[in-house]
């Protein structure tokens, strides 16, 4: 058992003959312009704002209250703020951080969300109908004016906002693993595995994971721009990362107090993040229609 | 369907029991009380004013009296607004925000359904590409960047509509724009799919055959299947409405429910973050249970569940 779950651990690296459906989804995935160029576009900005704050002279810290409210220009590509920070280093360093909230908190409801439905799914019967309904409560509940409440009540944990926004999103993340499980369950290749008298472990890591990965690759592809909208909502109301930390909902704050004397302080981060939101959202389409043909009825 | 009413009114008592607890002994564990941001008020003051509101007792019983209160539907006073009962602040903040909402959701109507019609029926033409991409661009601008761009454009450039406030009509088109754009575009995406998978369906071919004008053919008979999409949408964007109109209503300086919520929790105001949560859960329930009835009303294969 224990040599068989430890066997199981490295699955994606021995690729159980699953490689053509992936290959076939990456030519079908290149044939579709739009989610190419989004695809592109998301991985310059990730390399942008990756590398972009090592590159740059200047830190997004800097002030230089002799040149405040400058215009975009040679000197500083995007102009600065009220304290003459340099605007173009912190929608850098934002989006640094509203990358990694998005992946991090996608992340964290991906592990829990998969987990869940699988067990759900594998175990079926009265434990799958208990797990199930709670899903179904926790639904009902507003979770947005939860994640509000809980910043609000007990600060502006970094940490803290992971969690709480991966707790909201890892509840259709389950649903949708649950489905994919039930079918794979009684597929006829899942019956020969067990028939030969491989362990659980090994069925549902070998089998069955490898195959339910395709939704949930293109869920999680989704999830990430949710994700990142939320925490930009929080940071819009203040609840999010504080100063002199900026994520691109606070600059976006930020900016919106300013705008009347400097309208590039809300532009450009708000340009940044729609673009970045845009090319995820093409990108996920994208991925749907590649990883499953018959979705895409249009 | 009375039954199913039933069924659902008594699955949501469990949901409100889990809310308020949940609430509870969130609001109770956090760290800060309601009366920690007076500066000036001295130990002893501070003690009645704890025990007047029964915060000296220990939590459980706290929480047995508050549930107790609730059931006969008592919300209890705020901690904040000192001689306001919370029901009544919620009965003056909500008329606001439900106005913010109803207005939003009608521009997104007005704007979706007719583009999405128009897209689908022109598949993958001009119209067609041009109204989804301004769709996805309208997902993609979030509200908090639009409003205060529109404030930019609308007040402080041309100085046609004013920046803030819910006085007047000219105060509520700037945030119901912000928001209703959003939806619309929400919508108007969802038509074009719902639309575009009933126009295959063999009946608008059969109804086609008959010689039904192409208008008649829309109206009549693809609507019903193609707004299904959107009627399921309406549910959870009743509760983006309200959720959303947190942003809107703290951009536009508006006095709804949203901003009443994120005061009274920065201020600890224990029960009105209650009563005001538990208000919003009711809220989407009920919703919830309306867009339900009138799926079931469009599609009869859903009224089995």
């Amino acid at each position: 058992m224990s040599i068989e779950s430890a066997k199981s651990k490295d699955f994606i690296s021995e690729d159980p003959s699953g490689s053509s459906l992936w290959k076939d989804a990456w030519i079908r995935l290149r044939a579709n312009r739009l989610a190419t160029i989004s695809l592109y576009f998301f991985i310059f900005i990730s390399l942008l704002t990756i590398l972009g704050p090592e590159i740059i002279t200047f830190s997004y810290q800097e002030q230089d209250l002799n040149n405040t409210f400058a215009q975009p220009g040679a000197d500083s590509l995007f102009g600065t703020d009220n304290l003459g920070r340099d605007l173009f280093a912190r929608v850098l360093h934002g989006g640094r951080i509203s990358l990694a909230v998005g992946f991090l908190a996608t992340a964290v409801s991906l592990v829990i969300g998969v987990a869940y439905g699988m067990t759900s799914g594998y175990l079926g019967g009265k434990i799958d109908a208990l797990m199930m309904r709670l899903v179904d409560i926790l639904y009902s509940l507003p979770f947005t004016i939860f994640v509000i409440l809980l910043m609000v009540l007990f600060g502006r944990n970094f940490i803290l906002l992971f969690i709480a926004i991966g707790a909201v999103e890892w509840l259709t993340m389950a649903r949708i693993t649950r489905g994919q499980t039930l079918t794979l369950k009684k597929a006829e290749f899942i019956e020969a595995a067990r028939a030969l008298g491989y362990s659980h472990s090994r069925v549902l890591f070998r089998h069955i994971l490898p195959n339910l990965l395709g939704p949930v690759i293109v869920y999680a592809t989704l999830t990430v721009p949710a994700v990142m909208l939320l925490e930009a909502v929080l940071s819009f109301l203040g609840l999010g990362v504080q100063a002199p930390m900026s994520s691109w909902g606070s600059l976006i704050k930020e900016g919106s107090e300013k705008m009347d004397i400097a309208p590039w302080l809300i532009f450009f981060p708000g340009l940044f993040f729609s673009l970045t939101l845009l090319a995820l959202n093409f990108l996920g389409d994208g991925l749907r229609d590649a990883l499953d043909p018959k979705a895409a009825k249009d | 369907m009375i039954k199913f009413i039933l069924a659902r009114i008594l699955q949501a008592i469990p949901t409100l029991f889990v809310i308020a607890t949940l609430t509870f002994f969130m609001t109770r564990l956090a760290p800060g009380g309601p009366f920690d941001a007076e500066k000036n008020i001295p130990e002893e003051i501070k003690e009645k004013l704890e025990a007047h509101f029964g915060l000296e007792k220990p939590l459980h019983e706290q929480y047995f009296l508050y549930l107790g209160n609730l059931l006969q539907g008592d919300l209890g006073p705020s901690f904040k607004y000192m001689g306001w009962e919370v029901s009544e602040l919620i009965a003056k903040a909500f008329p606001v925000s439900a106005q913010l909402g109803l207005f939003s959701l009608i521009i997104a109507l007005v704007l979706g359904l007719p583009a999405g019609v128009i897209a689908a029926l022109r598949k993958n033409s001009a119209y067609d590409y041009c109204l989804m991409t301004t769709a996805m661009l309208g997902i993609c601008l979030p509200t908090f960047v639009l409003g205060p761009l529109l404030i930019l454009f609308f007040s402080s450039w041309l100085g046609w509509l004013p920046p803030l406030g819910w006085y007047s009509f000219a105060d509520m088109i700037l945030p119901s724009l912000t928001l209703g754009l959003f939806y619309g575009a929400y919508i108007a995406r969802l038509t074009r799919a719902g639309m575009l998978e009933t126009l295959n369906q063999d009946y608008i071919r059969t109804a086609r055959a008959k010689g039904a004008s192409p208008i008649r053919v829309v109206l009549r008979h693809a609507i019903k299947g193609g707004l299904l999409p959107v009627v399921t949408f309406l549910g959870p964007a009743f509760a983006g409405l309200i959720s959303g109109s947190f942003i809107i209503e703290s951009i536009f300086f508006i006095p709804g429910l949203g901003r009443f919520f994120v005061t009274a929790a920065f201020n600890r105001d224990y029960t009105m973050v209650l009563g005001t949560v538990l208000f919003y859960a009711c809220l989407i329930i009920i919703l919830n249970l309306v867009v339900d009835m009138i799926q079931a009303s469009l599609d009869p294969k859903s009224r089995d569940r």
